[in-house]
């Protein structure tokens, strides 16, 4: 009952996670390198090691307790004891039907405000590395901030920075400062009127060129792409099957299509293939007519989770039953495959296999905006039936400089070993962090060569702790908790990047090992449990 | 033969009237009963108790098997016509301000949508150089995760200052904004008022809302009072809904595909009868509209307070990408956990931030542009209506006006072929681009913007040029 009240006072809650929020046991408790050999070239070794009974068992408690408390504080608001903070409604008494549901402000007002401060930390630096985060003071609990004007200097492992391009001086940010004085930092019209200019088509030609398709267009949001791109392909009368897992931005895009939508559960082949075999063999439903087509919709890297799609197996899966695969690359390009290509290249593959590739600019290339490559057929389609194509204004010379030179350099064209050299040093860097936390015995989810490395925190009380905890000692870290996760599974989730250097991994993981240490998360009952001296 | 076998039969036996009936029925044997009434009842359940089972269709393997090869899916994109305008553009070359560069040709823009002519303006563009230099280009993150800037926060700070709101809000993607506010507020059971000619982005969000929506006729306040009449109608019937279903208003300030303004005064009195909250889109009247820029809320002379929540884009007048809403903490405040283009998409560059704060700083030190923007706006609405064979749309001080021809005439065709011309005689204008699925798709027609440095001959200019291209097209 408590569960399902706060799953309803989610508001972001994608219909994907509410199915599954009973389930006690994480449900992909298989380990998969059990199969196959544990080599170095193993490519699907991932592990998710299940729940421990007792931290299932606080969390819930936690949640209740969080839960008891609320109702006491709202009980004591609406006696006026105790004076309500925060924004109230000025349309208030005048009659007007309230704007918020009660219990959707319940999450916000008892559980969020009490944690708010590890949230939306302002930084006052390009986000590298290492950064300045501007320090924020509260003297009432989270409800309003005070800047002190000071900054915090801490490691940054919080960004999307994989490849380490978020620089503020080099060849990219002066290509950067070269097009504003040349271009001005707006276009000021759609790319269906006027708003194409000579450097989009350049950009076009060379993602095309980069990820090895016919084609390319790109946009101004990542988000945008998806959400405003998937109606163009998909309608009423086809099916979409899309990991139980994906990003909000795809569901957006999927329901506004009007398509039908199933998901299946996540990385799972067999129950893919069975509800694929049983899409064409029983039609819709009610009407039992033959679908239009079917899309399978999956992500290179799944942000949360750190595990990456099962690519050769959809592919097969594919050709066999003749759907559509549409690959969303947000987090994986640039940070996987040994030339930067995405999972496409990390698995060797040819990327017509996969018919619509789509990625963004801001995780590995420093940048902003989105793109979709395919065969020219697609694009052109794309070109006339795009929304943000038509109505959205079209990218500036800056960010589109950006993405060219960071390009060019991970490609080799700038004459140098820079972008090797960057992908070698994420992948190191990723495989001695992971070693290195897996050994101490905390609970890592994901696949061995992801740059995306959650950490198992369960409870509330103690995600919030080691959040503040990590950066007393100087380390800025992500931690999510519920509705962005499952209720039980709260995590705090590292990006590594190419610009981290051992030391700065170093000092990471003694914070770790010593809060770690203090608030009790080494939970893995496969691996020992170690102190981070005792693996030197 | 029959008959006479009736005849035979003892009649004295047969029971001829009710009394006779229950006479036999008494002398009847037991078993004779039970046989009867079980007979009834199976009777009965036949003809009305019984669901008729479908004849369970169970497929062999062999079956599923040829089904699954036999599908053939549609192609995933149909056939696209090569001639189509969105695949054949014109390409620019260089920055985008009163004059730009086709094909190494200069011509006159009256097609962008950069109404102060902010691109390209140097102190503007030395802020985003500095903010390059101290933050890079991207941000790297989710407004959640680290990619809060502190120019971020200046940014909304400003802009609700220059509204005199409580707070602001950002979003890095002009189309997102409006797109993501309004499921934000409005739910599945909620009921939107909405006007017909609104632009595609708010379009794209109520779709996504899921709520009730009610179109009224572009512009008319009749049929919005009939509607609100309607709705008071139906709450009456059932009290306990009605006080858990919000009502919101969504006008634009200055209408995109139409160029008038919209009869916002009435709106806010209704909005106190009828108890509905107002959203306005001031994306097109933000910095164009009111003495000092300060959009349709300006003009009218209506408190701010008592509008809900305007949201614009920073893409137009503003010069810069992206798009914010300001309004009461309370009513902005939710969106930064609800609305998804915010939470789930990185945040806005913090280049394109400066840009939009030195801009601000520009409208707040210049008040004087949106003086002669719209006297500007009003010469040149004077001298379109003065060439014979145009209709013009749009509201006389609206920097945005739509062209076209007389009825029968106006057609895509001989808009693009005077476009066409305009541009040989070095003048850049546009046919307007839509959507088929727009929910009214407006007539075709040659979007007009002007452009505040724009001087008097060039307006005289690009009068004469349409005059011919009238007669050359014709």
């Amino acid at each position: 009952m408590l569960a399902s009240k706060l799953v309803e006072t989610s508001t972001i809650t994608t219909q994907h996670r509410c199915t599954r929020f009973q389930t006690f046991h994480h449900e992909t408790q298989k380990m998969d390198c059990e199969k196959l050999e544990e080599t170095e070239d193993n490519y699907e070794c991932e592990e998710f090691e299940e729940t421990p009974l007792y931290a299932a068992v606080l969390t819930y408690l936690s949640y209740a307790i969080l839960c008891i408390f609320g109702w006491l504080r709202d009980f004591l608001r609406q006696s006026y004891v105790e004076r309500k903070k925060g924004a109230l409604d000025p349309n208030a008494k005048l009659g007007f039907v309230p704007l918020y549901q009660s219990y959707e402000s319940f999450y916000t007002r008892n559980m969020y405000t009490r944690v708010r401060d590890i949230f939306n930390r302002p930084i006052g630096s390009v986000a590298s590395s290492e950064f300045d985060l501007v320090e924020r003071v509260s003297d009432d609990y989270n409800w309003t901030y005070r800047y002190t004007g000071n900054k915090i200097r801490a490691i940054n492992l919080g960004s999307y920075n994989y490849l380490g391009f978020a620089e503020k001086d080099g060849p990219c940010a002066t290509a950067a400062i070269n097009s504003i004085k040349s271009y001005g930092s707006a276009l000021c019209s759609t790319r269906s009127e006027l708003g194409t200019q000579s450097y989009h088509i350049e950009l076009e030609t060379l993602l095309a060129e980069y990820l090895g398709v016919e084609s390319c267009i790109a946009f101004g949001m990542g988000f945008a792409t998806n959400a405003l791109n998937i109606p163009a392909l998909v309608s009423k009368g086809d099916l979409v099957l899309s990991d139980e897992l994906n990003h909000v931005s795809l569901i957006l895009g999927i329901r506004l299509s009007g398509a039908k939508i199933q998901t299946f559960a996540h990385n799972d082949m067999k129950d893919l293939e069975r509800k694929l075999h049983d899409a064409i063999v029983y039609g819709q439903p009610r009407h039992h007519r033959p679908w239009r087509k079917i899309l399978i919709v999956v992500e290179g890297i799944y942000s949360m989770e750190g595990s990456i799609c099962r690519l050769p197996q959809i592919v097969e899966l594919k050709k066999k039953y003749k759907a559509y695969l549409y690959l969303d690359e947000a987090h994986s390009i640039g940070s996987m495959g040994k030339r930067g290509r995405g999972i496409v290249d990390y698995y060797n593959m040819n990327p017509n296999d996969i018919d619509i590739l789509m990625g963004t600019f801001t995780k590995s290339f420093g940048s902003s905006g989105g793109y979709i490559g395919g065969k020219k057929s697609l694009i052109d389609h794309i070109r006339i039936n795009s929304h943000a194509n038509c109505y959205a204004s079209s990218m500036c010379a800056p960010v589109i400089y950006q993405i060219l030179s960071s390009i060019r350099i991970i490609m080799g064209k700038d004459g140098t070993k820079e972008g090797i050299r960057r992908i070698q040093q994420l992948a190191d860097n990723t495989r001695y962090f992971r070693k290195n936390l897996v050994d101490m015995g905390f609970i890592v989810y994901g696949n061995k060569n992801s740059p995306v490395v959650p950490m198992m925190i369960y409870m509330p009380a103690r995600v919030t702790r080691f959040n503040r905890e990590m950066l007393a000692r100087g380390i800025a870290v992500v931690t999510v908790g519920f509705p962005a996760t499952k209720l039980l599974e709260a995590r705090v989730r590292f990006c590594i990047s190419a610009s981290h250097t051992k030391e700065m991994l170093d000092k990471a993981l003694s914070a770790i090992d010593e809060v770690g240490d203090t608030i009790s998360l080494r939970y893995s009952k496969r691996h020992e449990h170690r102190r981070l001296k005792d693996l030197k | 033969m029959l008959l006479s076998l009736i005849s035979t039969i003892d009649t004295e036996g047969l029971a001829t009237d009710f009394y006779g009936l229950l006479q036999s029925f008494y002398h009847a044997p037991m078993y004779h009963i039970v046989l009867e009434i079980l007979l009834f009842f199976s009777v009965m359940w036949l003809l009305f108790f019984r669901k008729p089972h479908p004849i369970e269709k169970k497929l062999t393997e062999k079956e599923k098997q040829e089904l699954i090869d036999e599908w053939q899916p549609e192609p995933l994109v149909p056939a696209v016509d090569p001639n189509h305008p969105a695949l054949n553009v014109r390409v620019l070359d260089g920055p985008v301000g009163k004059h730009i560069t086709i094909d190494n040709e200069e011509s006159l823009n009256f097609a962008t949508l950069n109404f102060l002519n902010f691109v390209g303006n140097e102190r503007i563009q030395n802020k985003s150089i500095q903010a390059v230099q101290k933050y890079g280009v991207g941000s790297c993150g989710p407004r959640g995760f680290y990619g809060t800037i502190d120019i971020h926060l200046e940014l909304e700070e400003r802009l609700a200052r220059f509204l005199g709101c409580e707070e602001g809000i950002i979003y890095s993607y002009g189309f997102s904004t409006i797109a993501s506010i309004i499921p934000a507020y409005s739910k599945r059971n909620d009921v939107i008022f909405v006007d017909e000619g609104v632009h595609y982005a708010i379009q794209k969000g109520i779709e996504a809302s899921r709520s009730h929506i009610k179109w009224f006729k572009h512009n008319d306040l009749n049929d919005l009072e009939r509607l609100l009449i309607e709705q008071e109608n139906l709450d009456k019937k059932n009290m306990k809904k009605a006080r858990a279903t919000r009502r919101f208003l969504i006008v634009e300030g200055l209408y995109m595909n139409y160029g008038d303004l919209c009869p916002l005064p009435r709106m806010v009195e209704l909005k106190y009868k009828y108890k509905y909250r107002i959203f306005i889109d001031e994306s097109v009247s933000f910095g164009t509209i009111g003495q000092t820029g300060r959009g349709i809320t300006e003009y009218y002379n209506i408190d701010r307070h008592q509008i809900d929540l305007i949201s614009s884009t920073l893409e137009y007048a503003v010069g810069s990408i992206g798009g914010f809403a300001v309004g009461s903490s309370f009513v902005i405040d939710h969106q930064r956990l609800s609305a998804q283009g915010y939470c789930f998409s990185a945040s806005l560059p913090p280049l394109l931030a400066a840009a939009a704060i030195e801009a601000l700083n520009i409208m707040e030190e210049n008040s004087d542009l949106f003086e002669t923007l719209m006297y500007k706006s009003k010469q040149l609405h004077n001298k379109l209506i003065a060439i014979k064979g145009y209709v013009i749309q749009g509201d006389y001080l609206s920097p945005l006006k739509h062209l076209r021809l007389p009825d029968e005439f106006n057609t895509i065709g001989r808009l693009e072929s005077i476009v066409h011309f305009a541009q040989t005689k070095h003048i850049t204008i546009t046919v307007a681009r839509y959507l088929q699925d727009e929910h009214v798709l407006p007539q075709p027609s040659v979007r007009l913007i002007l452009n505040v440095d724009m001087s008097e001959e060039e307006m005289d200019f690009l009068c004469a040029v349409l005059q011919e291209a009238l007669v050359v097209t014709m």
